[in-house]
């Protein structure tokens, strides 16, 4: 699947989809109640920041004197996901000790320490 | 040609299936919409030339943390979710205002730079295994290493937040 | 790139009809073969041998009454054998199953005898696809509104990721030793002898690494001696309790097609695919012929190998089966990947 000939897509549109795949997360963060609702919502919203890696490892791969950075782009999706897999296991496993300890995982309910 | 009606298709689905993942009622449907847009994105990055990265988030997303996230619901026996915005008109209204504003501002950047399209990915800079993985090893040694330690620091949390209080 | 299309598209229907005949062959091999095994005579009275049997069996599943038990959530419950049946054939498509010298078809250049030919991430598309095989349990268990099918659905599901580890990393010294992914360069690195008398395939350097994938592949099928998640003593069914006629019979197809193919990557990856050390096949359509007998009497040798451990060995209970794939498994896959660095480094390997 490696491309011998140009690819004819702009990295302005990879852009612009990570840019809506961001506001859809972004909306699902800040309108849901439930913990694994905004989890999965802020999944959606690293995605997103990896496509935007992704389009500037592109749009770096074109220039000669850029080119190291297409591979350096790649690379930091690869640590963005190993990142978001550690984040997602503690976060799950602070849910579940939530819900232990309080039978509901809303998130308001989370209001002990407010002043 | 055929590139293009591939990127956007597999655009147009992620777009869907992440609206429905935000929106729907369900866990379930909510992490199985989550999948398919992972598949849509990887199908993105495989159409860009880089492989290893498609198969990355096929095997580390859709196939270990969102399972894990399936785990997780079906341990808390989550029925259904309340409906997003949930009986609080104002906040939902300001936080949605927030965010499309924010998508737009994006969208209206991105639109201004100039398209440079056609990136050819070659030599030192593919994306397949080989480059990769120099790479990984050599010159950002420290950055995998140190990944590979976050990783344990996160198994070793993850149990211990999740065990059972054994009094 | 419409003549690409076309020859991928005869490949691809190639390998689905192969792929979905194994199916009745394997129902008949099984049945046999556990008769044979426990003394006793097996189906004998459909056709000569009981050979019409799988037919028979077929046109029952398919006849019977579509039932979809009510307070099950209908999506998941019809997707999740879907997803199996389709997760199943999917994974084939990077196996090459026959040497390949530069034929062409009817003018069009057929590029290796793999419905894939240039996918640089051969088995880590293999595993990817693999991965997915999970929701297809979870699903079931989860949307069938029945006790035993979510115990045998969460056990099948921790099972089948527990094991994918120690897999995956029993297959890093097979590609450490190969400098690739594909699998096409895995089986021609296994081409040739080893001290004019050895074949040199990956079995017999790396015997731990092929041991603990061998072990993990019947784990990741769910095949006893791992069965636990469909064990009809202890679960009724496990995780397909609630299904009927065609939804059974299609997790039922997705278990077959899954052992063919993890059967093929023992093959391809340990036993030299359908290379055989001593002889050197002709070239053109004869080599391609007999290469491709070559790796199906392999396969079919490794399918029986299956069907004669399920009906040999009993059964694991699921807190030893999770034992040993985190406390045994992955260990000895590690030591396996230490061992080949080592050797490569040292100049052995």
């Amino acid at each position: 699947m490696s491309p011998e000939v140009a690819i004819p897509i702009s990295y302005t549109w990879v852009l612009m989809l990570s840019a809506v795949l961001f506001a859809i997360g972004m909306i699902g963060v800040l309108l849901r109640r439930n913990g694994i609702a905004i989890f999965l919502s802020l999944e959606i919203m690293l995605n997103s920041a990896n496509l935007a890696f992704v389009a500037f490892a592109m749009r770096f791969a074109a220039d000669a004197e850029t080119a190291a950075a297409a591979l350096a782009g790649q690379l930091f999706v690869f640590f963005v996901i190993g990142v978001a897999a550690a984040e997602a296991a503690v976060g799950l496993a602070l849910f579940i000790a939530l819900h232990r300890l309080k039978e509901s995982i809303d998130v308001d309910r989370v209001n002990i320490l407010r002043w | 040609m055929v590139v293009q009606v591939v990127f956007f298709v597999a655009a147009a689905l992620a777009v869907i299936f992440s609206l429905i993942a935000v929106a729907h009622r369900n866990p379930v449907i909510n992490v199985l919409s989550l999948v398919l847009v992972f598949f849509a994105m990887a199908t993105i990055f495989a159409v860009l030339g880089m492989d290893f990265l498609a198969a990355i988030q096929i095997i580390v997303y859709s196939g270990a943390i969102l399972v894990l996230f399936l785990f997780v619901i079906m341990l808390l026996n989550i029925r259904k979710v309340e409906r997003i915005g949930g009986g609080r008109p104002l906040q939902a209204l300001l936080g949605a205002a927030t965010a499309i504003g924010i998508g737009a501002a994006l969208v209206l950047g991105a639109s201004k730079l100039a398209p440079a399209g056609g990136a050819v990915l070659t030599g030192a800079e593919r994306g397949t295994v080989v480059p990769i993985g120099r790479a990984l090893l050599g010159s950002h040694l420290f950055a995998f290493e140190f990944i590979s330690l976050l990783l344990v620091a996160a198994i070793i949390g993850a149990v211990y937040l999740a065990r059972r209080e054994s009094r | 790139m419409w003549d690409e299309v076309l020859v991928i598209s005869i490949k691809l229907a190639v390998v689905l009809g192969v792929l979905l005949t194994t199916v009745p062959i394997m129902v008949w091999v099984e049945r046999r073969g556990s008769a044979l095994i426990q003394d006793r005579l097996g189906p004998n009275r459909v056709g000569p041998f009981g050979l019409l049997q799988p037919v028979v069996d077929a046109v029952k599943l398919i006849t019977k009454e579509n039932l979809i038990p009510s307070g099950v959530n209908t999506l998941l419950y019809v997707l999740a054998p879907a997803i199996a049946l389709v997760v199943a054939l999917s994974t084939f498509i990077a196996v090459p199953f026959a040497a390949d010298s530069g034929l062409s078809l009817f003018g069009h250049k057929i590029s290796g005898f793999i419905v894939a030919p240039d996918l640089n991430i051969g088995i880590l598309y293999i595993f990817a696809i693999a991965s997915l095989a999970v929701y297809s349990i979870v699903l079931a268990g989860w949307s069938s509104n029945n006790k035993y099918s979510l115990y045998g659905g969460i056990r099948a599901s921790a099972q089948s990721i527990s094991y994918e580890l120690a897999m995956t990393i029993s297959v890093v010294g097979v590609l450490m030793a190969s400098s690739s992914l594909m699998l096409s360069d895995i089986i021609e690195h296994q081409t040739g002898t080893v001290f004019g008398l050895l074949p040199a395939w990956n079995v017999f350097p790396q015997l731990i690494g092929c041991i603990t994938f061998i072990v993990a592949a019947f784990a990741e099928t769910n095949r006893l001696p791992f069965d636990l998640p469909e064990a009809e003593a202890e679960l009724v069914a496990g995780y397909h309790t609630e299904y009927s006629s065609m939804k059974f019979a299609a997790f039922f197809m997705s278990e077959y097609v899954h052992m063919t193919t993890s059967s093929a990557l023992i093959v391809v990856l340990f036993f030299g695919g359908w290379t055989l050390p001593w002889v050197s096949l002709p070239g053109g359509w004869l080599g391609a012929f007999l290469s491709l007998g070559i790796f199906a009497l392999k396969v079919a040798f490794f399918l029986w190998f299956f069907v004669w451990i399920r009906w040999t060995l009993p059964r694991f209970r699921f807190d030893q089966l999770m034992a040993l794939g985190w406390k045994a498994m992955v260990p000895l896959s590690v030591l396996n990947f230490l061992w080949v660095g080592v050797g490569m480094a040292l100049g052995w390997l």
